[in-house]
């Protein structure tokens, strides 16, 4: 497809729907614009356009599908897969002035947001009314919008889900600019083909999210975390399973080991509390009574200490001692990416049971490779978080290393009946690995799809399918 | 080597209620936790543990029954013995009349080579406790200690640190130091440790046991000062936004900090 590249007529056309300098061009695009978060893959759009409302977004998708200009949408950029990077030039919508928050219904328990708003704003205004929204990802700076189009998990997936299980409804923008509702504010919904989980995880690829509904529930009085060591990964992991198998759910499960806090207490200048032993799970229980919760916490604890040969159970109940780990927990993504030159990462999701067996073949991979992959992430859903560090490798040697231990990795998840991404997407970095798992029928699937919604491809091209 | 650590408990949240009528604090309730300052006094009186054989470390707290959660706190973390100074007797202390109990309490276990206290608690703020205790114990003292330098069955040597300075002292034992804030990085209660101490009784003491028993000396009675009124501070959310270009942005908000003298 040829896509028509932008010039003065098109500014003009912009500038009548926004105000000027909301229109970006040439040197006013600062280079973040170029890239996300991870920033292995670069490309400049030919015009920023921070809109602010639906209607700007419907008058200007109507605009560059008429005269074929590619499209992206951009919130926070804290994406790891290049999903922001408008790979064909074009138009970057920038939906971060869309920062709003609409209504709190609080007879229906939903809060009605712009994609613009920051994880972090949505915590804090929904829990100082004592109200709860559960996915819980890393990354507190990303827009719910980027969250919704990637079906971000988190850290309380355990328990609660994933970003799709808490979205009711959403308004959105057709690649045409036509603008329609899917979802209503109801519990349950089998009327017809379910565009709104489409939509969810499609990252940008299908439609433009503007407005998004989202389920709240009442905030847990009370939460309790417990940090519990163990001799070896292995040993932590096989534990992790034991732990699921009980009637206790707990909010979160993640591990890491002893090489990734030192990263984090050097990232943060901050002391771990505890770094004494080689492999950690850090877990998390909340409910609305302290008996309840210490009830759950003893539970696992004793079950830990007593058959699953931890070497103790520390716990984390004040804020101060949250803080201390959590923050740690919560910095690890960026501790590595400061340990070294620069990373790649996979983000495959294994069935639980397989997590120990994959994470013993990354320090196989290492070796075998000599190349430092440290890992972590939700032992309890079996989302793994790998990253694969260039140290000081040149580039010819770092490109081969890469791609042998991508393939290794991937071919990996896919023996053990896993996937390609658990929470980040596939974004333009996984789109052959996608393909190489899903195979011909399911992406064709997927492109008959895409041409549905986008018959002239110019949202999000070249991404995803 | 016998060391004591001074412990209080205090409200988990800043969100504090006031009585409107009697304006004291509302600490009924179980949102209670450890004064953060004091798990550094605690992780200080550990690692001394680790570094001198044959070191026992007492926690010691003055509050009611319920205080006795921060000390089992404390045993979980690593403290060996502990013990609740309580008696209604006791209760409407100020600084010095807090102070008269502890060291009193602190007499009452004998023969200590080292008190260790935070620099201050969150609820009261004074920082005035430890040093009042150093005193009414004729012990010397040293606040604000942010770095153990070394200690042996006679001395301590610290650094401590005063806004415009530091000052490193030798300080012979027995003595009683204030620690600041990241000292140590605490640890965390091992609730693996508190299946050890199950069935350990806190011992309780009450007036009639310290060894100075003049009622006088305690509670409201022994308080020369009075708390005339307690309020939550009002909550301020106000915002202001500075938009433009990224120079005037920075450039106001480096403008507005000097003036308001954070930089």
């Amino acid at each position: 497809m040829a896509y028509k590249k932008i010039d003065n007529h098109d500014l003009k056309y912009f500038k009548e729907v926004l105000s000027d300098d909301l229109v970006l061009i040439n040197e006013q695009i600062s280079e973040e614009y170029g890239k996300d978060e991870l920033g292995t893959i670069e490309a400049m759009p030919e015009v920023v356009l921070q809109v602010t409302s639906t209607n700007e977004i419907a008058q200007i998708m109507k605009y560059a599908y008429q005269e074929t200009i590619p499209v992206v949408v951009r919130g926070a950029g804290t994406g790891l897969v290049g999903g922001c990077v408008p790979i064909e030039g074009g138009i970057i919508l920038d939906t971060s002035k869309m920062n709003k928050i609409l209504e709190l219904d609080e007879s229906n328990l939903t809060l009605t947001v712009e994609p613009g708003v920051l994880l972090m704003d949505i915590a804090e205004y929904v829990e100082t009314k004592g109200y709860f929204y559960a996915p819980d990802p890393g990354e507190k700076s990303a827009t719910i919008g980027g969250n919704i189009s990637t079906n971000a998990g988190g850290m309380r997936a355990v328990k609660y889900g994933v970003t799709r299980d808490w979205v009711r409804a959403l308004e959105v923008v057709l690649p045409n600019g036509e603008v329609i509702n899917l979802g209503e504010k109801v519990v349950k919904d089998s009327s017809g083909y379910s565009l709104k989980h489409l939509l969810i995880g499609s990252e940008g690829t299908l439609g433009i999210i503007t407005k998004a509904v989202l389920k709240l529930a009442a905030l847990p009085k009370h939460s309790i975390s417990l940090l519990v060591p163990f001799a070896n990964i292995e040993m932590a992991i096989r534990a992790v399973t034991k732990i699921v198998n009980t009637e206790i759910i707990p909010t979160a499960i993640e591990f890491f080991e002893r090489e990734t806090i030192a990263f984090a207490e050097t990232y943060l200048g901050k002391r771990f509390p505890d770094t004494t032993h080689d492999a950690y799970i850090l877990l998390s229980f909340d409910g609305n009574t302290k008996t309840q919760v210490e009830h759950d916490y003893q539970e696992i604890a004793n079950l830990c200490l007593k058959e699953l040969n931890a070497l103790d159970v520390f716990i984390v109940d004040t804020d101060e001692r949250k803080d201390s780990v959590w923050k740690a927990r919560g910095a690890f993504l960026e501790a590595i990416k400061a340990s070294t030159s620069l990373i790649d990462e996979c983000d495959v999701v294994v069935p639980r049971d397989k997590i120990a067996e994959f994470i013993l073949f990354t320090h196989e991979i290492a070796e075998n490779l000599k190349i430092r992959i440290p890992s972590f992430g939700h032992a309890g859903d079996g989302n793994l978080h790998i990253y694969v560090c260039k140290d000081d490798l040149d580039s010819k040697t770092w490109e081969e290393k890469l791609v042998k231990a991508f393939t290794l990795l991937y071919n990996k998840a896919q023996e053990l009946n896993g996937l390609v991404s658990g929470e980040h997407g596939i974004g333009y970095a996984k789109k052959d690995f996608l393909r190489n798992h899903l195979g011909n029928t399911q992406i064709d699937l997927m492109r008959g799809i895409k041409k549905v919604f986008d018959e002239k491809n110019i949202l999000n091209p070249g991404k995803v399918i | 080597m016998k060391i004591a650590v001074c412990i209080k408990q205090v409200p988990a949240s800043t969100d504090v209620k006031v009585d409107p009528v009697t304006g004291v604090l509302i600490r009924s309730g179980t949102n209670n936790k450890m004064n953060p300052y004091d798990l550094y006094a605690v992780e200080t009186a550990l690692k001394i543990k680790a570094m001198i054989p044959n070191t026992k470390v007492y926690a010691i707290s003055m509050g009611p029954a319920q205080a006795k959660t921060i000390l089992n706190e404390a045993l979980w973390m690593g403290c060996d013995e502990a013990i609740l100074l309580s008696d209604r007797k006791f209760a409407g202390a100020d600084v010095l009349a807090t102070s008269q109990a502890l060291s009193q309490g602190l007499l009452y276990i004998g023969g200590l080579d080292l008190i260790i206290c935070g620099k201050q608690t969150i609820d009261g703020d004074t920082a005035q406790v430890g040093p009042e205790i150093a005193e009414l114990l004729a012990y010397p003292h040293a606040t604000y200690v942010n770095e153990i330098i070394s200690v042996n069955e006679k001395t301590l040597e610290v650094s401590t640190n005063y806004e415009n300075h530091h000052e490193i002292l030798a300080i012979s034992l027995p003595c009683l130091i204030t620690v600041e804030k990241d000292i140590y990085t605490p640890r965390l209660p091992s609730y693996k440790r508190g299946l050890d101490f199950k069935d350990y009784e806190i011992e309780v003491i009450s007036l009639k046991d310290l060894p100075d028993n003049d009622e006088h000396k305690y509670g409201l009675n022994g308080s020369p000062t009075q708390v005339e009124k307690i309020f939550s501070p009002d909550k301020n959310d106000k915002k202001e936004v500075v938009e433009g270009s990224i120079l005037h942005v920075v450039d106001t908000l480096f403008n507005e900090l000097k003036t308001k003298k954070y930089i």
